[in-house]
């Protein structure tokens, strides 16, 4: 079934994930119509100059599978998203979700004027940066790494093993980083074995970001590799044998046909990964943290859910959440834009 | 000359992977050294990757001096299940354990009915509308109200402690639903148009030929949907306010924060000094159906995640 629309031969899976891939269904030209004998007329007859009228009298039982999932979409997508106009509404519990009055910029001005909200800002900021500079890469190498392997055998263990943390609860994940750094745990047991004194690591804020960026390649590097190894099955084996007489060695193979043979698949998942740059581990980190350790590991969304649901001042943490959402927009479409200049591959 | 050997010498020739045809080139003694190192390599990752689990299961069976001793590593030390035992025994464990079976069955359910209905519709390039549909359901990848006002939204609408908080606001995944949507793309239109041909309507060819023929993408996505509302936690967190109606996800967060104890041991003093293998235990106990059912169901994942991103 993965096969069906592959019909250019090696690389065009990449091309459909370089050009098209899913976010980018909406901006799909007329060419996606029904191919086959009429077509042509058939889409002109049934695309452009149909009105509502008619579509609907003929398609309305599809009409009516749409309807609960817009439902859906509607009430639990949109009204939320409209629902942040609060953080410029005094809000008061029971009352409209939409809030109470007008108040402008006033809980705008409130973060801004708060120093924890700095700190915060600026622990997201590093979180964002490390998991982006370190964790982003590792897939690659990984993929890499398994594409030299000659055991078939041997390849599948290794995938299927580092693929299982990504199925585990983000509370057991808590849960195990818990059991390794306790005091007397596997990592202070190495620690004293080689002379050291054993660390209360959870109580210790120099520690978390170290933590909280081993734990996720732990958990999302070997499942980062599936697109990967996909992208790499995908190139073409001629190009190797090109490089190799023009007396290219495994390096430089990997370096001029390998690398760049992924490139777009790279670049997707990069924008990707900028995009959700601001949204860093937010369920990891409330499980992991405790007030010790706010100096580092309290991010926006975090201190958001102190100030949202455990102090109830709802107005203030939409404003900052609304903060949140919009730098995550503006970085993943200028991120977006930079690329489709830059590189020629973008999500749309 | 056709001998034994020649034959044999053919068939290794013609089950070697493409890939090696092309090797004719006598590796480099460099490249045979990074090939071993490469090797090695791979399994220290594969080795500390499952050094958790092991580390787990180890502790899950040992005597609480052993680990507090920090002697538990890669296998049970004074070897017991009493604590199996204890958290077995403890009626608000099964509870918890029985509404995470309870709300994966109901979510699951939801979600499945919500994205195959409007993948299917948004799968027919004739709708009229349908890029604006799909557009609906692609902007929220990008934007979302967050949690504030999501939280005021299932409060006001009632669902809290209901497994509608759960199951109603996560009903669709937008990737799980272009997953779907791609797979009906593909789908022969030869045998809808004979169907339809046949008397069937738009219900009766979903129903009675598409969905039928179907069972590899749905059993994919109901995989996807159940193990995410089988690991969920944050939700019932928010949205429940009993323990009786906690998921296990919940009740094992509590305990490893230690907000909550096992009944058999709450208030004594061992309560306090059985924490690490009452810990082990409950989180064995949480993952065991994954890990169980992981080895077969884990190509079912990489299938699914391939059909969504490299075709879309």
């Amino acid at each position: 079934m993965s096969t069906d629309g592959v019909t250019v031969g090696s690389g065009a899976s990449q091309a459909a994930l370089a050009h098209d891939p899913a976010p980018a269904v909406a901006a799909r030209g007329a060419a996606d119509a029904p191919q086959g004998p009429g077509g042509r007329a058939a889409r002109k007859r049934r695309g452009g100059h149909m009105t509502w009228r008619r579509a609907l009298r003929r398609d309305w039982q599809l009409y009516s599978l749409l309807i609960l999932p817009l439902l859906f979409f509607a009430i639990f997508r949109y009204v939320p998203m409209f629902g942040n106009v609060i953080a410029f509404r005094r809000f008061r519990p029971g009352g409209s979700i939409f809030g109470e009055e007008w108040v402008g910029l006033h809980y705008v001005r409130m973060f801004i004027n708060d120093p924890t909200f700095w700190n915060v800002f600026q622990n997201t900021l590093v979180l964002g940066v490390l998991s982006l500079v370190i964790i982003f890469p590792l897939p690659i190498v990984l993929a890499l790494m398994l594409n030299e392997l000659r055991s078939q055998r041997f390849k599948r263990i290794v995938q299927t093993i580092s693929y299982l943390p990504h199925f585990m609860s983000i509370v057991i994940v808590a849960g195990l980083v818990f059991q390794l750094t306790a005091i007397r745990g596997t990592v202070n047991q190495i620690i004293t074995a080689i002379g050291g004194e054993a660390i209360g690591f959870m109580q210790l804020p120099e520690f978390f970001r170290t933590i909280y960026i081993s734990s996720e390649i732990w958990q999302t590097v070997g499942w980062g590799t599936i697109l990967y190894l996909a992208a790499l099955s995908t190139i073409d084996p001629q190009l190797y044998e090109a490089a190799r007489i023009d007396g290219a060695n495994r390096w430089r193979q990997t370096w001029h046909v390998t690398l760049p043979g992924i490139r777009p698949t790279m670049v997707v998942l990069l924008i990707l990964n900028i995009g959700s740059f601001m949204a860093v581990g937010f369920e990891k980190i409330l499980l992991l943290y405790n007030p010790l350790l706010y100096p580092t590991a309290d991010v926006i969304a975090t201190y958001l859910y102190r100030v949202g649901i455990g102090s109830s001042q709802f107005s203030y943490a939409t404003a900052i959440g609304l903060f949140e959402a919009i730098i995550g927009l503006t970085l993943v479409l200028s991120a977006n834009a930079i690329s489709r200049r830059v590189v020629g591959a973008s999500l749309w | 000359m056709v001998t034994a050997e020649n034959v044999t010498h053919l068939d290794e020739q013609l089950s070697k992977p493409t890939v090696y045809a092309t090797r004719t080139v006598k590796d480099t003694r460099g490249y045979r050294v990074f090939y071993v190192v490469n090797a090695t390599l791979l399994v220290i990752i594969a080795g500390v990757t499952l050094y958790p689990f092991v580390n787990l299961l180890a502790q899950a069976f040992s005597s609480e001096s052993y680990i507090n001793a920090g002697q538990v590593n890669l296998w049970p030390k004074g070897f017991n299940v009493t604590t199996f035992n204890l958290v077995m025994s403890d009626s608000m464990f099964w509870r918890n354990y029985q509404n995470t079976v309870y709300y994966t069955v109901v979510a699951t359910l939801v979600a499945m009915v919500f994205t195959t209905t409007f993948a299917y519709a948004i799968s027919k390039y004739h709708l009229k509308g349908r890029k604006v549909f799909i557009g609906i359901a692609v902007f929220t990848m990008f934007f979302n109200g967050g949690l504030i006002p999501n939280y005021v939204l299932v409060n006001e609408l009632g669902l809290r402690n209901s497994v509608w908080a759960i199951a109603l606001p996560n009903a669709i995944s937008v990737f799980n639903l272009l997953v779907m949507k791609s797979f009906f793309e593909n789908f022969s239109t030869e045998i809808e148009e004979a169907a339809e041909i046949d008397g069937l309507s738009t219900y009766g060819k979903l129903w009675r030929i598409v969905l039928p023929l179907s069972k590899a993408v749905i059993a994919t996505m109901i995989l996807f949907y159940a193990v995410s509302f089988w690991n969920s936690w944050f939700a019932a967190f928010l949205y429940m306010d009993h323990r009786e109606l906690y998921p296990v996800t919940v009740y094992l967060r509590n305990l490893i924060a230690g907000a909550t104890s096992v009944d058999g041991a709450a208030g004594s003093a061992e309560a306090t000094q059985i924490a690490a293998n009452v810990k082990a235990v409950t989180m064995l106990l949480t993952v065991l159906p994954i890990v169980c059912l992981y080895p077969f169901l884990q190509r079912y994942f990489v299938s699914g995640v391939m059909l969504g991103s490299v075709k879309q």
